[in-house]
């Protein structure tokens, strides 16, 4: 497995999460989206690249420019991906609650 | 929150409860039993104590075991503690132990927030263990389905 093109690698920065952030709302080009960083022009590109292998990133040709956007289903997909984990603790947590808010002392 | 590229994993939860009423739920072995659906064999709530618990699917097979030590253990605030998924012979799924800091806070007389900070040895781990129930999900799903092809036949 290509550890760089997994999703959750992907996810994993905080930097790239704040790009899909960025792009959420709507399309951006590579540059507009490099002056939201303090980071080097290069540094944000790899971002870019390694968001859009995993699919994370639509790329899109307007013109002469290229346009970065949000692939909703990927998103989707990985949300869906980590909602047993989210789920089962959820779960947990809430038989935890009710067990507890029934719990009388010396029982 | 799975973070950073880092090998940790930080989960909180607010409940509408008194801390010492949290706190009571993850120390005595017949809470924990209840609401983690889990057979509690052991469970020493004192530094270098240890724990041991095993679940079972609806038909009484052990699905895994786990383990651990306690490292610390403050009253409700805190327990610091080892967690080990038992191995299976043959599962290409490999555990290692990871590190369990659990800050017990109160919010309210009512109310409470649990963060459970989890430090994994890799990445790899990390992820693997965020990816659990999605696959045991798969396979209670393609267990159900073999049960029901079995009752076809």
């Amino acid at each position: 497995m290509n550890l760089r093109r997994d999703v959750f690698q992907a996810l994993a920065d905080p930097t790239r999460r704040a790009i899909l952030l960025l792009v959420a709302s709507h399309s951006m080009t590579a540059g507009a989206i490099a002056s939201n960083f303090d980071t080097a022009r290069p540094t944000v590109s790899k971002h870019l690249q390694i968001l859009t292998e995993c699919e994370l990133l639509e790329q899109h040709q307007n013109g002469r420019e290229m346009y970065y956007s949000i692939n909703a289903k990927k998103m989707k997909e990985v949300a869906d991906f980590i909602e047993p984990f989210r789920a089962m603790w959820d779960d947990r947590f809430n038989k935890l609650e009710t067990l507890m808010k029934n719990y009388k002392p010396g029982q | 929150m799975a973070e950073d590229g880092k090998q940790e994993l930080v989960i909180t939860r607010e409940f509408e409860l008194p801390v010492s009423l949290l706190f009571k739920a993850y120390t005595e072995a017949d809470l924990v039993a209840q609401w983690m659906g889990t057979k509690v064999l052991k469970l020493e709530n004192k530094k270098h104590g240890s724990w041991q618990f095993e679940t079972a699917d609806a038909q009484g097979n052990v699905v895994f075991q786990s383990h651990g030590v306690i490292h610390e253990l403050v009253p409700n605030r805190k327990i610091t503690r080892t967690f080990e998924m038992e191995n299976t012979p043959g599962s290409a799924i490999r555990f290692e132990a990871q590190l369990e800091f659990l800050e017990f806070d109160h919010l309210t007389d009512d109310t409470s927030k649990l963060t459970m900070h989890i430090v994994y040895r890799s990445v790899a781990l990390r992820d693997q263990m965020l990816r659990l129930p999605f696959a045991q999900g798969i396979n209670m799903a393609h267990n159900r389905l073999q049960d029901i092809v079995r009752q076809l036949n």
